[in-house]
């Protein structure tokens, strides 16, 4: 079942069209990936589905329902790229009030905090206040207050940034443990290789519209060139064929791009013939790091200055 | 409506358990007293005390010059214009001879020019002094004279105003000093209470919680949340004043003497001062019964009613805008100084109108400011006291009314696009364009 599906939305400003035509729809318990450079309209998609704009036009669904923001509060979760929680309120409180706003009451409030804090070792920053705790704690407890009301769909934008080595896999163990209780989580990001490490599915918007849709190893292999790396002791000498390219040589390994037509066996036959040890061969895929800057690199800067 | 509750609830808790709150409701007006307390101690005993030695070429003025707490007279021989400051003394009156049909010419010589107040007590006292004695001169005795003054009676104005349907005597100093009062007090807590609704925008802006925020509420609920949670720290500051007031007016009753009280009850029971059983009545007694009487006049129900009507209504009409131009504002505090200015104009301009209004109650300018949401709630809180008619305070209601939920669903429009509007420099005709903007 689809937890949520966009269908057609738009969403135009006076300046720009930030989100043009797009449809998407996530799977229960799947961890989406919402890709795109800078200011191409996944904040504001992000902010279509949490209830905070209205799109122009189009339909979404939360939960086979219509999707309505003032209900469906409670199901959603979200953490903003821009984090912010208020400074001067003690944590506890801070944490008790947001999940109230979200309408749980405050017994299970309570409850909740009181478990999510033992787990990550924060029951000794009740009575603290955000401007006593660090970066990286604040940023804990900004996604504790995300998740806190056991919402059906998490969005998380940047949810790893200003975070050591040690609490961000923490937080992505966490991510991995509420998608396995069937909680559906979008994550935004421009860091590709948490990308690939953590999502299902993805989809790519560049100005306004979905340039990409599938799931990473599908769009790794749509966008793979016919590039294999090859571990050998070769020569220069043994480059010239006309069966592949060279893309990069090293003295024990090469990275060669396919002709068309030429099969992997004629590769390794080549170079058996040659008489050249191969210890290692193996298709490369494209990184989605590379499919990204393919497909956004050349494309005008997507939020232009209108003149006034 | 639920969570504009608990909106509120944390922004007045936040706020009223802040020590800051505590110590302005309670050490401001402590304060206040302390300072006129101190500007009136300071006034008395700042006062240099004037040792004047007098040449008086006419003797008129020996025995009938008196002396004060500031001011002493001397009539030493031997001391001049050249030698009166080694003899001690700060200043010399010299009284030329005079023939008692001109203008009398005098001279008063000092090292250092005399304040103002000391100035005018000395001249005074010459001049009583000058008519004592020409009134002695027809064979008017200093005593005749005293006893004269002591027994002639007070009279007494009795204002009655025909036209304002029922006839009531107001005292007018009173309502001047209620209606001022009351204008002030409204004038200075819509400007504390505005600005920390903007403040408490901004905040949430700067901090970035708002865009949390708003993933769960509506931005209008957000907003509304926040001043009814800040009126409420609003009211709550009154409340406990009140309370203040109650307790001080009451301790300060304790220290007076209970005969005195006595006096006063019996005076209020016969209904006419003076006339107290026995004794005649102390002047203290006196004091105190004609106080209690002046501030019976005033309809006090009334009053306290319309001030809290006014201090809400307009309250909630000026922290809407202040609402507005708070989210409109970036990191830069700047900005809010310079968007503020068209918000804060017509406040003091109310202001301006108010201390004309109080004056005049009944003027149309008056009765202008008194109409217009802008300036009304100070305007006609100024006016209230003097008991205007009933219809205007009626419409003036209507109107403050009508006002506040303009301006409320004003802000609510350019609230829901400031409040996620980052990086970009607020102007008032980029909020008009929001007013106007489809949803």
């Amino acid at each position: 079942m689809n937890v949520l599906e966009a269908q057609n939305l738009k969403k135009y400003f006076a300046a720009q069209k930030a989100v043009d035509d797009i449809s998407f729809s996530i799977p229960q318990g799947s961890i989406f990936g919402l890709l795109g450079p800078n200011g191409a309209g996944k904040t504001t998609l992000i902010r279509m589905i949490t209830g905070i704009f209205y799109p122009d036009s189009g339909n979404i669904n939360f939960n086979g329902r219509k999707f309505d923001a003032e209900n469906d509060a409670l199901g959603i979760g979200y953490m903003p790229e821009e984090r912010g929680l208020y400074k001067k309120m003690k944590i506890g409180e801070q944490a008790l009030y947001l999940a109230q706003l979200k309408g749980m009451s405050k017994s299970d409030a309570m409850a909740s905090i009181k478990q999510w804090f033992v787990k990550f070792e924060m029951e000794s920053w009740w009575n603290k206040k955000v401007e006593d705790l660090s970066k990286g704690m604040s940023q804990k407890l900004q996604f504790v207050t995300t998740v806190l009301h056991n919402p059906k769909l998490i969005i998380l934008d940047e949810p790893f940034s200003g975070l050591d080595p040690v609490n961000a896999n923490l937080i992505k163990d966490e991510i991995f443990n509420l998608a396995k209780n069937g909680s559906t989580i979008i994550f935004s990001t421009h860091r590709m290789e948490q990308v690939e490490e953590i999502c299902d599915h993805i989809i790519l918007v560049n100005k306004g519209k979905k340039i990409l849709d599938g799931t990473v190893k599908d769009i790794r292999n749509q966008f793979k060139e016919n590039e294999f790396r090859l571990g050998a002791n070769t020569l220069p000498e043994h480059m010239h064929t006309h069966i592949f390219k060279v893309v990069k040589h090293k003295p024990d390994e090469v990275i060669i791009k396919l002709e068309d037509g030429v099969a992997t066996n004629d590769v390794l036959n080549y170079f058996i013939q040659h008489d050249v040890q191969v210890h290692a061969f193996n298709e490369v895929l494209p990184s989605l790091n590379d499919i990204f800057i393919k497909l956004v690199e050349g494309t005008p800067e997507a939020r232009q200055f209108l003149q006034s | 409506m639920n969570k504009i509750m608990l909106i509120a609830k944390r922004e007045y808790f936040t706020r009223v358990r802040n020590k800051t709150f505590l110590i302005s409701t309670f050490l401001l007006p402590i304060v206040i007293v302390l300072f006129i307390a101190g500007a009136t101690f300071l006034s008395i005993k700042g006062r240099d005390l004037q040792n004047i030695a007098v040449q008086d070429a006419n003797n008129y003025f020996k025995g009938n010059l008196k002396n004060s707490s500031t001011v002493t007279f001397d009539f030493p021989t031997g001391v001049d214009t050249t030698n009166y400051t080694q003899k001690g003394y700060t200043g010399i009156l010299v009284f030329p001879k005079w023939d008692g049909n001109s203008t009398f010419n005098y001279i008063l010589r000092s090292p250092k020019q005399l304040g103002f107040t000391a100035k005018e007590d000395i001249e005074r006292k010459i001049n009583k002094a000058l008519e004592d004695k020409m009134l002695q001169q027809q064979g008017i005795t200093t005593n005749l004279l005293d006893s004269l003054r002591k027994a002639a009676p007070g009279a007494n104005m009795t204002e009655l105003t025909d036209n304002s349907g029922e006839r009531k005597t107001v005292s007018s100093g009173l309502s001047y000093g209620i209606g001022y009062a009351c204008g002030i007090l409204i004038y200075i807590m819509m400007f504390i209470y505005g600005a920390q609704v903007m403040r408490g925008v901004m905040e949430e802006k700067t901090n970035r919680i708002a865009e949390v925020i708003v993933s769960s509420v509506k931005p209008f609920q957000l907003m509304l949340g926040k001043i009814f949670g800040i009126g409420a720290v609003g009211l709550t500051q009154f409340l406990l004043w009140f309370i203040l007031i109650f307790a001080l007016t009451s301790a300060v009753q304790l220290f007076i003497p209970k005969e005195l009280l006595l006096e006063v009850q019996q005076m209020q029971q016969s209904g006419i001062p003076g006339t107290a059983t026995g004794a005649q009545s102390s002047e203290a007694a006196q004091k105190i019964y004609n106080f209690q009487q002046t501030m019976g006049t005033a309809n006090w129900p009334m009053i306290i009613g319309c001030f809290l009507f006014y201090f809400l209504a307009g309250y909630l009409f000026y922290s809407a805008l202040f609402a507005s131009v708070g989210c409109m504002v970036n990191e830069d505090p700047q900005e809010a100084q310079s968007l503020m200015l068209p918000i804060t104009m017509p406040i003091v301009f109310g202001f301006i109108i108010m201390q004309s209004a109080v004056q005049n109650p009944n003027s149309s300018l008056a009765f202008w400011g008194s109409m217009i949401p802008f300036t009304s709630p100070i305007v006609m809180m100024a006016r209230i006291p003097s008991n205007p008619p009933m219809w205007q305070i009626g419409l003036s209601m209507a109107l403050l009314i009508i006002g506040f939920i303009g301006t409320g669903y004003m802000a609510g429009k350019i609230y829901r696009i400031g409040i996620l509007m980052y990086g970009k420099k607020g102007t008032w005709k980029e909020m008009m364009k929001w007013v106007f903007a489809k949803a």
